[in-house]
């Protein structure tokens, strides 16, 4: 109970736009207005042709509708602060770039050898230095999964110089 | 009832299914709507009924599993097993894992057979009213749904209506179903067919969940050694039946209302079960009652959820969301025409659930040490081979990269709505029934001609605006009353 108090009064001394409260707030809103602005160049249905509501109205509500209750829960952590979050380790930031790397590898060299270069980057980075387990969650468990949606589902994964070897 | 799973095929899928579930159960961080998610496109390769008995079995023992690694580790394998873990670790603590282990399987295979049950009686009733509904119904029963899911799902209600509505939006992206005109796809053609399932589930549920599990690297687990799951004596039996009972009915009815089912219904059979105590002093120390409150009603939910999932196509929870995707790919449309013209179909779903409950039994009993051994894999080794099937999973459904790189997206955007007090399930429930929300409303508006009051004076419609007003009322008199 301390624990959460304490949390909560240090979250409390620091400027407003330090606090995830007013963080979270600014992202949903700042999408949210985006978006909303982007439904005003959708296509509209001739008059002739409309029947009910024309196809950019239910976004623009839904639109509007996460963008007030929003600010509700603003408003309301201001009598009620959330509690301070945890700084993200340092790992946490590593899997993140994995992601950025395979998105790279994947649309420029290979699927297989993008989800390879992840999987013994992931590995090594949360702790995992013996070769063996590397090379299996990095080569060999990947291999079995290729082979296994490829040969039961039929599977045809995006050509790459790895994937390539397999198929020509 | 059975016939239909009179063959080898169907029975060799069920076991596979309960094994399956059961070790995504007893896996922190996955579960079976993760595990149901990754599995449905394996299921292209299956009958629609061996598909839905696939999941529906995972669904059933995934449920349990999680009950496992709460007694033993004191973390639960699922998020319906978190109340579990309150009695279930300091029993095991005293040395009675077994025990505890043996009130959990015989208390959620009760709890489970009984929503099938209900499932059996009361989703052709609710099919039978559904014949009663047009669009104008279907919406409020839509709405109804979504602010049921808020008002009593974990969490802040408005952040969780606020998820709801952001799925609802994710359904609207893609070319508008009755104009053909393209929204929120800004030229890109891949976005033009909407953003499917699978990427935004696998994506929430996996991978948001491997980077959460990445800022927990440092977690040490206590584990508490077992020697053999007993089963429980005739005092714990006289001591816990009315418990067992009373939370097999609270599951069941929490199931049936669009909500986050095992979980909300495990924490109130799990309180339930402290206020009828004659010992409440007992719980979160080791009571019996405690285990056996939380796990009836979670399995409970189990069947619960089904009864709007079969009856009205509407999901009771995030798993029967990934159970309705996959009647849909299979090309079967739940409803109350469904009851009519597929009761074999229907049957042979209920039938693998009672099924599968009673083989989750067996292997809960006989295997549950095996099982707790599962989560000695390293997550440094785990979550690498986690993710190369997500991605291949993924990819597989529509063989396209764009999904495997929405799914990252989905993955990031959940881990931080995790973190700062979003649930992850309105969003999916949203997803889905988005496109009956909008289509319903457009449709309705074109027989109102553009009247909005004409919803009022349909009852049964205005039953459920009034359910719904109700709902987003509760949980400001619960904080009210709270306070007070």
């Amino acid at each position: 109970m301390n624990n959460v108090q304490n949390k909560k009064r240090a979250n409390k001394s620091l400027p407003f736009f330090f606090k995830d409260e007013f963080k979270v707030f600014f992202v949903i809103i700042f999408f949210s207005t985006i978006l909303l602005i982007s439904t005003f160049t959708f296509d509209k249905v001739p008059p002739i042709l409309n029947r009910g509501i024309q196809p950019a109205t239910f976004p623009k509500g839904l639109l509007v509708l996460i963008m007030f209750l929003t600010t509700i829960i603003y408003y309301l952590s201001f009598k009620n602060p959330w509690k301070k979050e945890k700084k993200l380790p340092k790992p946490f930031f590593l899997t993140i770039l994995s992601f950025i790397l395979f998105v790279i590898i994947s649309k420029t060299l290979d699927f297989f050898l993008a989800i390879s270069v992840l999987s013994i980057f992931v590995s090594y980075n949360w702790g995992e230095k013996r070769v063996f387990y590397l090379l299996l969650v990095g080569i060999i468990f990947p291999l079995v999964v290729f082979i296994f949606f490829e040969m039961i589902l039929g599977l045809r994964f995006p050509p790459g110089i790895i994937t390539n070897l397999y198929y020509y | 009832m059975m016939a239909p799973l009179f063959s080898s095929k169907l029975l060799i899928v069920l076991l596979f299914g309960t094994l399956f579930g059961l070790i995504l159960g007893v896996l922190p961080g996955l579960g079976p709507t993760t595990g149901g998610a990754l599995i449905l496109p394996f299921t292209m390769t299956l009958d629609p009924l061996s598909a839905i008995v696939l999941l529906t079995s995972i669904y059933c023992a995934g449920t349990y599993g999680g009950a496992i690694t709460a007694v033993l580790i004191n973390t639960p394998g699922t998020p319906a097993a978190a109340a579990t873990c309150l009695d279930g670790y300091p029993l095991a603590q005293k040395g009675e894992a077994g025990r505890a282990l043996g009130m959990a399987t015989v208390s959620s295979t009760v709890g489970g057979i009984f929503s099938v049950i209900v499932l059996v009686f009361f989703a052709p009733v609710l099919a039978k009213l559904a014949y009663e509904f047009g669009q104008p119904e279907y919406f409020a029963l839509a709405i109804f749904g979504l602010t049921m899911l808020a008002s009593i799902g974990e969490g802040s209600p408005i952040k969780n209506l606020i998820a709801g509505a952001f799925g609802i939006l994710i359904s609207t992206i893609g070319k508008d179903f009755m104009t053909s005109i393209d929204r929120f796809t800004y030229g890109i053609n891949e976005l033009s067919v909407g953003i499917g399932f699978i990427p935004v589930v696998v994506g929430l549920f996996a991978i948001s969940e491997m980077l959460t599990q990445s800022t927990l690297l440092d977690q040490v687990f206590k584990r508490v050694a077992l020697k053999a799951v007993k089963l429980p004596s005739l005092d714990d039996y006289k001591k816990t039946w009315k418990t067992i009972l009373r939370s097999s009915g609270i599951g069941s009815f929490i199931g049936v209302l669009p909500a986050e089912g095992g979980t909300v219904a495990s924490l109130i059979g799990y309180s339930e079960a402290k206020r009828f105590s004659k010992e409440p002093e007992e719980f979160g120390k080791g009571s019996i009652e405690g285990i056996a409150g939380a796990e009836a009603a979670n399995n409970a939910a189990t069947g619960g959820a089904m009864v709007p999932t079969l009856a009205l196509g509407i999901p009771g929870s995030a798993t029967t969301a990934v159970i309705l995707t996959g009647l849909i790919i299979h090309g079967v449309r739940p409803g109350p025409d469904l009851f009519r013209e597929q009761p074999d179909f229907l049957y042979g779903i209920f039938g693998a659930m009672l099924i599968a409950n009673v083989l989750f039994f067996i292997f809960g009993f006989f295997g549950a040490k095996l099982f707790a051994r599962i989560t000695l894999v390293p997550n440094k080794i785990l979550w690498p081979m986690i993710f190369a099937v997500s991605v291949c999973g993924t990819y597989s459904l529509s063989q396209s990269i764009i999904d495997v790189w929405i799914m990252l997206f989905f993955g990031v955007l959940g881990f931080f709505m995790r973190r700062f007090g979003f649930s992850v399930v309105p969003v999916i429930i949203g997803l889905i029934l988005g496109e009956l929300v909008e289509g319903t409303l457009r449709q309705s508006l074109v027989i109102f001609d553009g009247n909005w009051f004409m919803f009022l004076t349909r009852p049964i419609a205005l039953t459920f605006f009034i359910l719904s007003l109700i709902a987003l009322a509760f949980p400001l008199l619960r904080s009210k009353k709270e306070k007070n």
